[in-house]
């Protein structure tokens, strides 16, 4: 039975459609196993950091420290590989942890000082911006033959489609995070807290474990995230995936979570991911049009899922109204 | 109730300070397995700050709990939970955004394999609810059914999570004649079962359906605990209010009212406040009285459109008009001084002036500023004549006393030149001094053939200046009381007494 509950993910769901079918019959090639190998590659380290969006804006915060993060974390690859003999799995591991301690801290803050997670989380930006420059200016090459390694591994489509490792990590990151959302008691107690933190405190959830747990993820997948950016690009630069975290919150939203939390769906963010991919994908199919075209196209679709979600509100609301009523006068 | 296997709860000696203010002083309540057993008293008494030392929300400082006979000291609501003491509110504590088995099973999923069941969950929901009397789909949206429904899936989770004692705080205070009984049926269920449930509401009728017994509260004390069926709700209502009733003699001013200015017929709105007629003259007060939650502000706001009715009509003068806006009210020249000052009337950081003029400008529309010596005219003239103590007309309102800041609020109403007055409990928290100034106050707007509709708790008060009274109870008109009539003890003969015929009809 369709919910109006599923219908965001549905609306999601029919744009990709849509946009799809309307790109295939401009350019068809657009259709070829190729382009889609490289939807999944280049929106590989986006669509990782959106899983973490995902749950804070799920439940009902915003993290816009992600950027910074994926920077930072690329910088802190690239400046240990080039200084020390790490072995770059061991590096990873250390990026992991960092990352993932520090959204700790910041959920920690947002819980145990009741701070707005926009502030707590733009301290949190402007600190990972400035350990990235700390850490090293310039952009500094990573040229480690285990690098090259992970780079070459790839599954390679009979009609020529290159499904290259860091798309196949984001995919996994997705599969992960719809279990994790929708059959977990962690993910439960993320949408209670979007439903309403003062309810979900008197049911007796745990806030504080809850709240902390979510900005470790956000912390740690934007970590997955500059590790997975870093073999992208083969580089660490600190002036990076600046803005990232609104490209991110952009893809949650147009993916049909309400950006007032406790509504959506993980797997609403793949397809938010693919439609944003897909109209860069057009734009460089076309070749005439501006690049910035994709910001005003993504601008356009933030605001028609907005007025959507707003329109659904207020059905909602009706309905309840129109319920309460009739069992009123039963 | 039975009584040999000894109290499900008991709290003795609980006491609670908060600075300058002793909430709860010694409170014993005894709860028996099988029984319904109501919290009474009115606001302030101490319900809520008893309640959230049993439920872990407060730390008691002083007393003991014992549950099933052992000792007790719950830290947080979750604690009390594990305890099996369950609390259900009076706003559904239930998450609008999940499903109705979601809801029921939140932190205790059925898992497997690490997972949640959610078949299986939802299966044990329809099975638990079904016990309760309820035949719905738990996979829907919990915001599907009515407010009811989900106040029923609010209980069934507490006892299925904790199972001894059950708190329900005015779990029927949003819901219409028949969905309350939807509830007492589920209660008396509970009751069969064993359970021990606390039923805190301000509907003595309620009261008196349900529960067995009763523990009556008054200012942080205990002053009884009755077996409901040996009493009238006279004597709960006596208890609750402490006043001896003994006849008081009040100087009656005769009624020299004027026209008939405003009627009312039927006003009402479903859920909120049962359809109310009156008439009201020039020169006349009009007394509200009943108890806490009788409809005393819900009619203030119906009849000032703050609250837009849904039903009824209102006659100014003989003429029909809508009033579904407070902008409407005050076109009509109706003004009202709202209960609580600090959030619906004063603006805090504004000036004195500022506030005192705030109605009449708007009444006049933003794009006709007054003059600025006219503003200060018409600041000082109330300043001067309600004797409003102040530094100077520019300190912000909120640095003012108590009973200052209402009679600035009344300055604010008065400058707008109204007809038509409705203070809703103009005296509540200001010092004895500025109470019978208000009071002389209320007198003289009167004498000057002003129509007022006031509100109150205190009845002594109402006695005073009141024209006629008219008694509130549940939400509901049940006597209007005129000139000798007019006593402390006929109001709360009226407000306890069940000789109301429209009450009969609707049972």
């Amino acid at each position: 039975m369709i919910r109006s509950t599923h219908l965001p993910l549905l609306v999601t769901l029919a744009t990709f459609v849509l946009a799809y079918a309307l790109c295939a019959s401009a350019y068809p090639s657009m259709l070829s196993t190729r382009v889609v190998a490289n939807l999944l590659t280049d929106n590989a380290f986006l669509g990782i950091a959106a899983v973490g969006m995902t749950f804070v804006i799920l439940s009902g915060g915003i993290d816009l420290s992600i950027g910074s993060v994926i920077a930072f974390t690329g910088v802190f690859l690239a400046v240990v590989l080039r200084d020390t003999s790490m072995h770059p799995l061991l590096a990873f591991a250390l990026a992991l942890m960092i990352t993932t301690a520090f959204g700790a801290a910041m959920g920690a803050l947002i819980h145990y000082l009741e701070m707005p997670p926009f502030i707590v989380t733009l301290a949190g930006m402007f600190l990972a911006r400035g350990a990235a420059y700390v850490l090293s200016t310039e952009s500094v090459p990573i040229t480690h033959e285990f690098y090259d390694v992970l780079q070459g591994l790839y599954w390679k489509d009979p009609s020529g489609g290159r499904f290259r490792l860091i798309g196949g990590i984001m995919v996994l990151t997705f599969l992960v995070g719809i279990l994790v959302a929708h059959r977990t008691r962690f993910g439960q107690n993320v949408y209670a807290l979007g439903g309403g933190g003062q309810t979900a405190k008197l049911m007796g959830l745990p806030l504080a474990s809850t709240t902390i747990g979510i900005y470790a993820i956000s912390g740690g997948l934007a970590g997955l995230s500059g590790i997975v950016f870093s073999l992208y690009t083969s580089a660490g630069y600190s002036l990076a995936t600046v803005g990232v975290e609104l490209d991110a919150i952009a893809a949650v939203v147009i993916g049909g979570t309400l950006l007032t939390g406790g509504y959506g769906y993980v797997a609403g963010t793949f397809f938010g991911i693919l439609i944003m991919g897909l109209i860069q994908t057009y734009i460089v199919f076309d070749g005439t049009l501006s690049s910035w075209w994709t910001k005003i196209v993504i601008g356009g679709l933030l605001f028609a899922f907005i007025v959507l979600q707003k329109g659904l509100t207020w059905a909602t609301q009706a309905r309840r109204r129109t319920t309460t009523g009739s069992a009123a006068h039963s | 109730m039975t009584h040999d296997t000894g109290p499900v709860l008991h709290a003795k000696g609980i006491s609670k300070f908060f600075p300058g203010t002793i909430a709860l002083d010694e409170v014993d309540l005894r709860l028996e397995p099988g029984e319904v057993h109501a919290l009474l008293g009115e606001n302030g008494a101490g319900k809520s700050t008893l309640i959230k030392c049993l439920t872990g929300a407060y730390q008691r400082d002083g007393g003991s709990i014992h549950l099933d006979g052992q000792e007790v000291s719950p830290q947080s609501t979750a604690d009390s939970q594990r305890l099996g003491i369950g609390t259900v509110y009076q706003e559904v504590n239930l998450l609008p955004n999940l499903t109705v088995a979601e809801n029921l099973y939140l932190g205790r999923q059925p898992m497997r394999w690490g997972l949640m069941a959610r078949r299986r969950m939802n299966a044990m929901a329809r099975e638990t609810l079904a016990g309760y009397g309820l035949d719905i789909d738990p996979a829907e949206p919990l915001t599907a059914y009515s407010v009811a429904i989900q106040q029923v899936v609010a209980i069934a989770r507490a006892v299925e999570m904790s199972g001894k004692v059950l708190i329900l705080d005015e779990p029927t205070a949003s819901l219409d004649r028949d969905e309350v009984q939807l509830l007492f049926s589920v209660i008396r269920q509970l009751r069969e079962r064993g359970l021990a449930v606390v039923f805190i509401t301000h509907f003595l009728d309620q009261v008196f359906e349900i529960s067995d017994r009763a523990t009556i509260l008054r200012n942080g004390r205990v002053v009884g605990t009755r077996v409901l069926a040996d009493v009238s709700q006279k004597d709960v209502v006596t208890l609750m209010l402490g006043r001896q009733l003994e006849a008081q003699v009040h100087e009656r001013k005769p009624a020299k009212a004027g026209d008939t200015l405003i009627e009312v017929d039927g006003l009402g709105k479903r859920g909120m406040l049962e359809p109310l007629s009156l008439a009201l003259r020039e020169g006349e007060v009009v007394g509200l009285a009943g108890l806490l939650g009788s409809g005393r502000t819900e009619t203030a706001n119906l009849m000032f459109g703050a609250v837009p009715a849904d039903q009824g009509q209102m006659l100014l003068r003989g003429k029909e008009i809508s009033v579904s806006t407070p902008r409407e009210a005050v076109k009509h020249r109706f003004a009202l001084c709202p209960e609580d000052r600090k959030t619906e009337g004063i603006v805090g950081d504004l000036s004195v002036r500022d506030n005192i003029i705030l109605a009449r400008q708007a009444s006049q529309g933003w794009m006709r500023p007054i003059p600025r010596a006219e503003v200060n005219a018409i600041a000082e003239r109330y300043v001067k004549a309600l004797d409003i103590r102040l530094a100077s007309l520019d300190m912000p309102i909120r640095l003012l006393s108590g009973g200052n800041q209402q009679k600035a609020l009344l300055a604010r109403w008065l400058a707008t030149n109204p007809d038509f007055l409705i203070l809703d409990e103009p005296t509540r928290g200001i010092d004895v001094g500025a109470h019978a100034e208000i009071i002389a106050l209320i007198e003289q707007l009167r004498a000057d053939g002003m129509a007022l509709l006031v509100a109150s708790s205190e009845l002594e008060e109402l006695v005073a200046y009141s024209t006629r009274v008219i008694v509130l109870r549940d939400r509901k008109q049940v006597r209007e009381l005129a000139g000798a009539e007019i006593t402390p003890e006929n109001i709360v003969h009226a407000i306890a007494e069940h000789d109301a015929p429209t009450e009969e009809v609707a049972q």
